[in-house]
């Protein structure tokens, strides 16, 4: 399978990219590390006119200590999240959900901001990132604005960044202490889940992020307020499927996926210490 | 681009695949198409030392970069470590998997040498083996592995 023909324009900075956004609007589309992009442009799912590649932008890559948050740069690879000594022990979750993305190949090419922008409801990291609260740092050709998680993903494959802005920092802060787990089902190994379940247990704040079970990533508040109202991990898991709309497909139907989402909700509230 | 440690430079469509630019423009077919999309492993090479599947890749996102197919892991007559490996281990049937699998191998290694059963066979997760031969290629690769067999 052959993409359709595009136009190749190569990104040496994020100002050029940005720029580059500016004067092809949305005939252009940006190429991470290209495997959520690439492979629909194989199906032809996606013709993008042209390709503005921002792979070797290399100082997008990185994994700082911002003091009360870890900063991780748009082009950091899913590898480099999995292995790293400051995300395992001060954003355990996000560890745990990046090495369910894929597989090794995959991990050491797809990048975590590639992975969100792409806003795929399917996706194992963005549920880890409405789990954690996390702050997106948005650039465009007026400088930088931060979205709030709860506002990034706006609807299938769509997020809050404009046409001419690029996704360069992602902010999460540091929750040592908290209590996690990540939770996928799929029906066999490297699979995209059917349904999973980021949780996250700090104290008395309580983070619950789906996969797979609307449109967009979501939150799911009714379980996190049930939790905060001294729930037990069953009662509370129950409300994981209210009011949400599952898609169906050949894997599974909205009724399974609701189930879905009540089991594997109870197994990680249990796992984060949740009776 | 450098593959397998000589130059390589070609003109090309920037939506050529990264597997059809080694295949095609560089002559060398040992590295498979399997799926076509990215499930199978097949393709599997080294960019800059890193297994990826090369049938997920633009050609032209890896200009200036370092490759190495299954062509360029063995000295000469002497064969790798790993193909070696597999030779002993009769870790192949039909053998079209064969080529992204020792690469895949290869990598996993490089990042965890003592590598238990468990972490092969989790490692190993993006390559697929249709003969399902999977516990000799296990084998192969633990008889490499410097961890508890």
């Amino acid at each position: 399978m052959i993409p359709a023909s595009f136009d190749y324009k190569r990104a040496g900075s994020a100002e050029e990219a940005i720029s580059l956004l500016g004067e092809y609007g949305d005939d252009a589309k940006l190429l991470a590390g290209g495997h959520s992009l690439v492979p629909l442009m194989k199906y032809r799912l996606a013709a993008p006119a042209v390709i503005i590649d921002i792979g070797k932008v290399a100082d997008l890559s990185y994994i700082n200590d911002g003091g009360d948050h870890i900063a991780i740069g748009a082009l950091t690879r899913h590898r480099d999240i999995e292995i790293s000594e400051l995300v395992n022990s001060q954003i355990p979750l996000l560890a745990a959900a990046t090495r369910n993305v894929g597989d090794p190949q995959v991990r050491h090419r797809g990048t975590i901001g590639g992975s969100v922008a792409h806003g795929d409801p399917a996706s194992d990291t963005p549920s880890a990132m409405l789990a954690l609260r996390a702050t997106f740092v948005a650039t465009g050709p007026n400088g930088s604005r931060e979205i709030a998680s709860d506002d990034f993903f706006s609807g299938f494959l769509e997020t809050a960044l404009a046409d001419d802005e690029l996704l360069t920092e992602i902010r999460i802060n540091k929750v040592p202490d908290a209590k996690f787990s990540f939770q996928k089902f799929n029906r066999r190994a490297q699979d995209w889940a059917i349904v999973g379940a980021s949780i996250l247990v700090n104290g008395a704040d309580t983070g619950v992020g789906l996969v797979n079970m609307d449109s967009k990533p979501i939150r799911s508040a009714a379980v996190e307020a049930a939790v905060a109202s001294g729930a037990t991990a069953a009662d509370a898991a129950e409300q994981a499927a209210e009011g949400v709309e599952p898609p169906a497909d050949l894997n599974a139907s909205v009724e399974y996926r609701q189930h879905l989402a009540r089991v594997l909700t109870r197994r990680g509230l249990l796992e984060s210490g949740v009776s | 681009m450098n593959v397998n440690g000589g130059a390589q430079s070609h003109d090309v469509e920037p939506r050529t695949l990264l597997v059809h630019y080694i295949r095609e423009n560089c002559g060398l077919t040992g590295t498979n198409v399997g799926c076509d999309s990215s499930s199978c492993g097949a393709c599997t090479i080294h960019v800059n030392g890193e297994a990826v599947k090369s049938c997920t890749m633009l050609a032209v996102q890896t200009e200036g970069d370092e490759i190495t197919t299954i062509e360029g892991l063995a000295d000469g007559e002497t064969l790798h470590p790993m193909q070696q490996a597999f030779h002993e281990c009769h870790a192949l049937q039909c053998g079209y998997c064969t080529p992204g699998m020792v690469m895949a191998a290869v990598s996993l290694l490089d990042e965890q040498p003592n590598a238990n059963e468990a972490e092969v066979r989790e490692g190993l997760e993006g390559n697929l083996c249709r003969c399902t031969g999977y516990h000799n290629i296990v084998k192969a690769v633990l008889s490499l592995s410097g961890g508890d067999k």
